[in-house]
């Protein structure tokens, strides 16, 4: 950090409203909040690792009941919400470059468009889940899952069972990551309200700085889940 | 800022405890140390909760049959005891009490990077905190303080899920923690104070918040799918529907393997402060104790499944994981023989800190060695499940993060509570605490090698000997934690004022008042000298000149 020929530092001289008591600078608020956020992430790495870990296991166990019970998600609306999210993390970007520059109504469109973005996700996730729940993949007493072919041995029928335990992992992983989006959610609309009363400023904007962290975080479990999930066994 | 006074200061002054009043402005204060003296008093409810836990077992175990408590009683006594002393008590012990109030104030800084997020730290852990007295007074639960699977999620009866809960809670109090310690080691350093002048007990804390942090989350997670697998039965680890037990309990001790580390490397902090102070020495090795925290903190992830060498396991895989576990025994020795070390031609002085360290180093080390027993493939297999696992952790746990705890607590006090503890009385529980520690659990190490199984609640006739030995040591222990308690209340009001550094020590927090002010330092301190300059800061009184300085 600093050298020990460095006098101390006067802290008194420019006094931002934003800057807490204990900081002695703007940039040390701004470096420690941007290192709490990564922080932060590594810890959800570590939340998802382990069902990442659960996944792996079981998908080498079960390796064609997997395959059975992936082919039945609809693909098609996982691209689409891989791209909503996508765009979204563009529109973060833009935000935050927005609060550097001192674009208001850049910052707040950015901050509308995310939000809707990310709602459009959750829609798409309810379709989903619905259809889910109308052919009876979700885990419990009304599952079923019988005389579904395992891909490439059209001869085996997948094993119901094992085939739960996709669906079981379906749900919590993409269930906890839409638990992350609807944080996320709130989160902004925090952002936006702050945005809207103008307290961002191009030496303050550290909130949207690490909401962006969290949302692009967010985004990147999705581009893991995606594959994960919906792309095993895709091939004719 | 050389200011080493051991003048008498007035106690009216301002500072931290008489700032403000009431209530309301110790609940809602953002005050490091105000939130450490919180942590305090939650976490001393907590440990009398699972020292009265400890009683009823040992109770218990003072005859062969099973004549005082039913056995699904003794089944829940020994759960809670575990939970109780594991989740909420060790592993924030050191951490939120003596970290709190020292990080930020060992490396001149006014506060945690994070105030407000420390102050949710602690209320998460009442939270926490709560739900486990409700879960207790409700009925408890009894599968062991591992809730193995799939008797966890598929047989037993009891409050699995609001358990679970409490320590899902809990753990986030812990996570908060470790990451508010990382950011602000990293950013709120004074300035010259180098990653190589900071005291060794921030680079224990370091190397701890390390593992809270990317621990933590997969015992959470690990949690959530139990939960959620008990209350909708999926088969994630119920062999029944297809599910992998093995597979919780990898997850369970990828987390709780290291968690022991987050209950002993805090306490080799304090040890390593301590020992340099009452030896009047610079450490011995600095870097190597430094970098033995890291090492312990990455090689405690690589030796979880040491757990489960007789749950069926590979092999291949067990021969890996009992060599990795030998590896962790290479940075601890590190620290005993330094430690030992800076004692070698030191000016020893037998002040109640510096037995407690030495109960450490003694104790540490018989529970670290006996640790080799168990990873030794062959003599796990043996002594799995008995008595010498149950006498091995508790030298750990007990004989070295405890030991740890209450030296820190007795060498700060002067500092935390700007008075005096009565040094005999202070000396003679530490005594009692050695005695008594080792005539509990060293017998335990002779029954379990004998056979006995641990988690049952009768035995045959043969053990009676040592099990009485055992409880009495028990009762003789309770003893030593109880004269603390009282000793420590009795000098917040009738202790005699401290001086601002009543043990001539080195260190940033021994150069600021005691109690300190809310902001810890009159003015920002600037380093300009090595950790444990014990040798500059005695140079007058052998000389008779003033210091350089």
């Amino acid at each position: 950090m600093l050298d020990s020929t460095l006098v101390g530092l006067h802290h008194e001289e420019e006094h931002h409203p934003e800057l807490l008591h204990h900081f002695a600078d703007a940039q040390q608020q701004r470096d420690s909040a941007s290192l709490g956020m990564w922080i932060f992430l590594g810890t959800e790495v570590m939340f998802f690792g382990g069902l990442f870990c659960a996944y792996l296991i079981y998908r080498r166990w079960y390796f064609g009941d997997f395959g059975a019970a992936s082919k039945s998600i609809n693909a098609a609306l996982g691209a689409t919400n891989t791209a909503v999210l996508i765009c979204s993390s563009l529109t973060v970007v833009l935000a935050v470059w927005a609060a550097q520059t001192a674009r208001r109504s850049l910052l707040i469109g950015s901050l509308v468009i995310t939000m809707l973005l990310g709602l459009t996700f959750l829609g798409i996730k309810g379709v989903e889940y619905k259809e889910k729940f109308d052919e009876h993949h979700v885990p419990g007493a009304s599952f079923s899952f019988d005389h579904v072919p395992i891909p490439g041995h059209p001869d085996q029928y997948a094993n119901p069972r094992h085939a739960q335990i996709f669906f079981s992992l379906y749900f919590i992983m993409t269930g906890l990551h839409a638990l992350h989006m609807i944080i996320g959610l709130g989160l902004f609309a925090w952002l936006l309200f702050m945005a809207w009363k103008g307290r961002f400023t191009p030496e303050y904007h550290t909130p949207i700085e690490i909401g962006g962290l969290y949302w692009h975080f967010v985004d990147i479990v999705w581009i893991y889940l995606f594959p994960l999930l919906y792309l095993i066994d895709r091939h004719p | 800022m050389s200011m080493a006074t051991t003048t008498m200061q007035p106690v009216e002054r301002e500072n931290y405890l008489n700032k403000e009043y009431g209530a309301l402005s110790w609940l809602f204060t953002t005050d490091h140390k105000r939130i450490a003296l919180l942590y305090l008093m939650s976490i001393t409810f907590f440990f009398f909760i699972g020292g009265f836990f400890a009683l009823l077992i040992r109770l218990e175990l003072l005859t062969p049959a099973g004549d005082l408590v039913q056995p699904d009683t003794y089944n829940k006594l020994f759960t809670m005891h575990g939970m109780v002393m594991v989740f909420f008590f060790l592993i924030p012990s050191i951490p939120a009490v003596l970290g709190n109030f020292l990080v930020p104030m060992m490396i001149g800084a006014k506060d945690l990077a994070f105030p407000r997020v420390n102050l949710l730290s602690w209320y998460l852990y009442i939270i926490g905190g709560l739900m486990m007295l409700h879960c207790m007074l409700t009925g408890g639960v009894d599968t062991g303080w591992t809730f193995y699977t799939p008797f966890s999620t598929a047989f037993t009866n009891t409050k699995i899920v609001e358990a679970g809960l409490a320590i899902f809670v809990a753990g986030f109090s812990s996570i908060l923690t470790g990451l508010n310690f990382v950011v602000t080691i990293h950013r709120m350093r004074a300035p010259g104070m180098t990653w190589s002048r900071l005291p060794l007990f921030i680079w224990a804390h370091y190397a701890t918040s390390i593992i809270q942090i990317l621990g933590t989350p997969v015992i959470a997670i690990t949690i959530v799918l139990v939960a959620v697998e008990r209350t909708l039965h999926l088969g994630i680890f119920d062999p029944k529907l297809g599910g992998d037990p093995l597979l919780f309990q990898h997850l369970f001790w990828f987390y709780s393997h290291p968690a022991v580390y987050i209950m002993i490397l805090p306490s080799m902090g304090v040890v390593t402060e301590i020992i340099a102070c009452f030896a009047r020495k610079r450490i011995f090795g600095y870097s190597f104790v430094a970098f033995s925290s890291i090492a312990i903190a990455v090689f405690g992830f690589l030796v979880w499944a040491h757990h489960m060498f007789v749950a069926g396991i590979s092999i291949y895989a067990a021969l890996v994981f009992s060599l990795l576990s030998y590896a962790v025994a290479v940075p601890s020795a590190v620290k005993v023989f330094n430690w030992t070390a800076t004692l070698y031609k030191g000016s020893i002085h037998y002040d109640a800190p510096m037995l407690y360290a030495f109960g450490f180093i003694g104790l540490f080390t018989v529970g670290g060695l006996t640790g080799l027993f168990l990873a030794a493939l062959g003599i796990d297999v043996h002594v799995t499940d008995t008595y010498f696992v149950i006498a091995h952790f508790h030298y750990i746990m007990v004989g070295g993060a405890l030991m740890g705890y209450l030296g820190g607590l007795h060498f700060w006090w002067p500092k935390i509570s700007g008075r005096l503890y009565p040094e005999s009385w202070a000396r003679l529980a530490a005594l009692i605490v050695f005695l008594g520690f080792n005539l509990t659990f060293f017998p335990q190490f002779i029954l379990g090698y004998l056979g006995m199984p641990r988690r049952y609640f009768q035995y045959p006739q043969e053990f009676q000997v040592l099990n009485v030995l055992s409880t009495a040591g028990a009762t003789v222990l309770g003893v030593g934690y109880l004269l603390p308690m009282i000793y420590f209340l009795w000098s917040m009001r009738y202790g005699k004022p401290a001086p601002d550094n009543p043990w001539n020590a080195a260190g940033l927090e021994w150069k600021t008042t005691s109690p300190p002010t809310t902001f810890n330092f009159e003015e920002e301190p600037i380093v300009t000298w090595e950790a444990y300059n014990y040798d500059e800061l005695d140079a007058p009184r052998k000389e008779g000149v003033p210091i350089a300085r």
